[in-house]
């Protein structure tokens, strides 16, 4: 299996602090890749000089083999790689469809031509589709402001599927979110990865979605990788086992 | 919406047009001036609207667009060009100025961006005042002649406000076009999240420059009209409170609501007509009716119809699923 | 060179004015997110209110002090009570916007009830010159530099020196602490509202006899506070002090040796290359911005 995204010693520091140290990893096609650890642990600040949100102080990030360090969100994101944030990023006053026609509308064309092109950038069936497949049909128009804490976790990470993305980081989707949604999203994401052929990367706390969900974990540990394996490996490791329980 | 709202909506907009239409033909000269003057105002007002309201920047220099759009419109028609030649460069001027004035943008927001866009309309306003070689300076240019539409003259105050009737339903049918296209879709991801937008594949930078542009085209379009509407201008009438006068209406109209600038800018321009029974005293008035305003409602006029309609939708909502519950226990 | 000692020391007079003006400014915006775009107006009325008081007969000196006691109460309780208060919730922009209304309100105010012509407006410091090292200096311009100097000693050791002014510190930079340490937050919000009134009054009272009293003299002024606020620090006092200043001294400099038609310009491209280049003033620190 070819890699989707290959990490190579990336590595960032902010002032004296090093938050990420030395990361390097490759995610596979069609793989769920969780990513694990404590708090502060440079999870976030991974995603986020992978996808250009921060530029990385040392290393390199590729996707499909193509250097992609040092190029804007958008344009990695145009590249079919996309991301959900930590904290719940949807646009409230937009209704649920608006918001993933919008997630979707930069992904074809040129700017000039989507401004002559129709109004919905002919992604209304598309969007109509992921509304079903996320089960927010009933809540279609409704402003996405209105909706639940769960029902806007669930569009946030539908909103990260519009573009047909070759690759999607996950940023705690399961947090805060009750039960029963959670058993939903879980079973929307496999489905993403078994019929769509989506490839995932998953920070998440929750070690029960985590390991029911993805095929490999890696654990990160002050900045470095401390383990990266099958979830069951991962169990076993006393490594693990002492960066969560120990000290 | 139900079919029967949907009919009365159109209703209520058709009998806005042909009250613009037919109505002013009674007015005296004065009574049209206000209206053409109202015409002219919602345009800038539309202008920025576009650029606050749906694209979420602060701009406190689009009566400076105003501006140049106006010593635009007036340098070329007295040199014998037609206005709407004048209009095409004032529109051009105004697009590259304004992408130029966002490109702070791209480096701060709020009450930053707000202060570099006050420096620009200082500037500007100097640079009307002071290059007399091009501008006349403090005397200003005069007789700045009005169009001749197929071939008829509207030199006389009721054609020149179908003119600038028109002028409105034009630029009015553009940005509804334009606010429905992805572009608008994309300014109004701007303005709620645009870390986010950025996430999402929408070029935040080209977008925030766009928004700033266009804003500012708006701007000068009306500045293209006020010129042949007064006849005169000098720098006066372009300095920083025209900017503010601007934002004004954008805000106390409901900014971000579609409609919003007609009725800020029928505020500003109107009311204080209305109020001239109070002699000396109206602007005061217009100031404390704005500031009561938006202690009741910082969303404007549009956002307190807004909420109202919410607060229905949910009433009627609640009474639906009242009726519901007696028959489905009925049922069981 | 005699010429520049002249032009500092009146910069240093009217940008010392300013930086009293600019230090109101940076209180309300650090306590209560105001930006007060009637700032200017705020400094132009107090004038208005000793000169009614001194056509109802009041001496000079009674004048002052009701006229500064009269806008603590409009300009700072009023002020605080009638429209911060109730705007606050809704944000930056729209409490922003109101105190646009406000100026305008206050300008057709004074432009209705008092009158439309600039009105001459007495010293507080007696006309003359005074011979240092044998240059002649304008008592004028040394009486207010030296006042305003007093005032924003004064001010400085009261927000660093006493414990009224830590707490004011303390609120400005976190309420939420200190709510939490037991500062009465409420009180300390309403006096900075107060020290504001003073603040312009006093403005007020240094520079309404240099270019009179007149309804729209506030435009001016409110714009120097704010480049003022802004190029020294939006967060800092000491760096509104030092922004007036400055500004005062470009200000009286560029109209000699720039422009003067283009004077007005010099400090609003200042202005523009701070913030796009240090955006938290000279003397201010980096505010924080969340992703």
């Amino acid at each position: 299996m070819s890699a989707v995204l290959e990490v190579k010693d990336v590595k960032k520091t902010f002032g004296g602090i090093t938050a990420v140290d030395g990361v390097s990893f490759d995610v596979r096609e069609g793989e769920i890749l969780g990513l694990i650890g404590p708090n502060g642990c440079g999870k976030s600040t991974l995603f986020n000089c992978i996808l250009g949100q921060l530029t990385p102080s040392a290393g390199e990030v590729k996707v499909d083999g193509r250097l992609v360090t040092g190029l804007r969100p958008s344009d990695l994101n145009r590249l079919g790689v996309s991301r959900t944030f930590q904290l719940l990023q949807v646009f409230p006053r937009l209704s649920v469809r608006e918001n993933l026609i919008l997630a979707g509308q930069e992904h074809q064309g040129s700017m000039l031509g989507r401004l002559f092109g129709p109004s919905d950038a002919g992604l209304t069936k598309a969007a109509n589709e992921m509304i079903g497949f996320f089960k927010l049909d009933h809540l279609a128009p409704e402003p996405a402001g209105g909706l639940s804490y769960g029902q806007q976790k669930l569009l946030d990470a539908a909103m990260a599927f519009m573009g047909g993305p070759r690759l999607v980081l996950l940023d705690e989707p399961a947090g805060g979110v009750n039960p029963t949604m959670l058993g939903d999203l879980k079973d929307r994401l496999i489905a993403m990865n078994r019929e769509k052929g989506a490839t995932f990367v998953v920070i998440e706390h929750n070690m029960e979605f985590v390991m029911s969900l993805c095929s490999r974990v890696m654990v990160m540990a002050e900045g470095k990788v401390l383990a990266l394996g099958q979830p069951d490996e991962i169990r076993a490791n006393p490594a693990v086992v002492e960066a969560y329980l120990g000290h | 919406m139900t079919a029967a709202a949907k009919y009365l909506r159109i209703a209520l907009g058709v009998a806005a047009v042909l009250a613009l239409i037919l109505v002013p033909a009674t007015f005296n000269r004065y009574g049209l001036y206000i209206l053409s003057q109202w015409a002219v105002m919602s345009i800038a007002a539309m202008g920025l609207n576009l650029t606050l309201g749906y694209a979420g920047q602060v701009s406190l220099a689009q009566g400076a667009f105003v501006g140049i759009g106006a010593y635009a419109g007036a340098i070329l028609t007295t040199q014998g060009f037609p206005l709407i030649a004048a209009t095409a460069v004032a529109i051009v001027l105004c697009f590259a100025i304004g992408w130029l004035l966002g490109y702070p943008a791209l480096r701060v927001q709020h009450h930053y961006l707000a202060f570099v866009t006050l420096a620009f309309s200082t500037l500007a306003f100097l640079v009307f005042r002071n290059e007399s070689w091009l501008t006349g300076g403090i005397y200003g240019i005069s007789n700045i002649p009005r169009p001749h539409v197929f071939g008829m003259a509207t030199s006389k105050p009721l054609p020149f406000y179908y003119v600038c009737l028109g002028a409105l339903a034009i630029v009015t049918a553009a940005v509804w076009w334009l606010i429905r296209s992805p572009w608008g879709r994309a300014f109004m991801a701007l303005r709620e999240n645009p870390v986010r937008a950025l996430s999402l594949g929408v070029d935040t930078r080209r977008y925030t420059l766009m928004a700033f542009a266009i804003g500012s085209a708006l701007g000068g379009v009306a500045g293209a009209l006020y010129a042949p509407l007064t006849q005169y201008i000098d720098p006066v009438p372009f300095n920083l409170s025209l900017s503010l006068d601007l934002l004004m209406m954008v805000i106390v109209g409901g900014s971000g609501f579609f409609f919003g600038p007609f009725l800020g800018t029928m505020i500003a321009v109107l009311l204080p007509e209305w109020l001239r029974f109070t002699q000396g005293y109206y602007l005061m008035l217009y100031a404390i009716a704005v500031i009561l305003l938006l202690i009741w409602s910082p969303s404007g006029i549009l956002g307190i119809l807004d909420r109202y309609l919410t607060q229905r939708r949910t009433r009627a909502a609640s009474a639906l699923r009242a009726v519901a519950k007696p028959k489905l226990e009925v049922a069981q | 060179m005699s010429n520049l000692l002249d032009l500092l020391v009146a910069g240093l007079a009217t940008g010392a004015i300013y930086a009293i003006v600019a230090v109101g400014f940076t209180l309300l915006w650090q306590t209560s997110q105001t930006i007060n775009f009637a700032q200017g107006e705020f400094v132009m009325l107090p004038a208005f209110l000793m000169l009614a008081v001194m056509h109802a007969g009041a001496p000079f000196w009674l004048a002052i002090i009701i006229g500064i006691l009269l806008s603590m109460l409009l300009l700072g309780l009023g002020f605080k009570m009638l429209l911060v208060d109730p705007m606050l919730r809704h944000g930056v922009l729209p409490l922003a916007i109101a105190t646009m209304a406000l100026a305008i309100g206050i300008k057709e105010a004074v432009k209705q009830f008092f009158s439309a012509e600039a009105s001459p407006f007495p010293s507080i410091v007696p006309a003359g010159d005074l011979s240092i090292f044998g240059r002649v200096v304008s008592l004028q311009s040394l009486g207010v530099l030296v006042l305003a100097i007093l005032a924003v000693v004064g001010l400085t050791a009261l927000l660093n020196r006493t414990s009224l002014g830590h707490q004011m510190q303390a609120v400005a930079q976190n309420p939420t602490v200190a709510r939490i340490i037991g500062i009465p937050v409420e009180r300390m919000i309403l006096l900075t509202f107060l020290i504001n009134a003073f603040l312009v009054a006093l403005a007020s009272l240094l520079i309404t006899p240099i270019y009179l009293a007149k309804f729209s003299s506030g435009e001016v002024l409110g714009q120097a506070a704010f480049i003022a606020a802004i190029v020294g620090g939006f967060n800092q006092v000491r760096g509104a002090i030092a922004g007036g200043l400055l500004i005062g001294v470009v200000d009286n400099l560029a109209a000699a040796y720039i422009s003067t038609q283009y004077r007005a310009a010099v400090p609003m491209i200042l202005l523009v290359v701070v913030i796009l280049f240090r955006p938290q003033g000279l003397l201010g620190r980096p505010e924080e911005r969340t992703v």
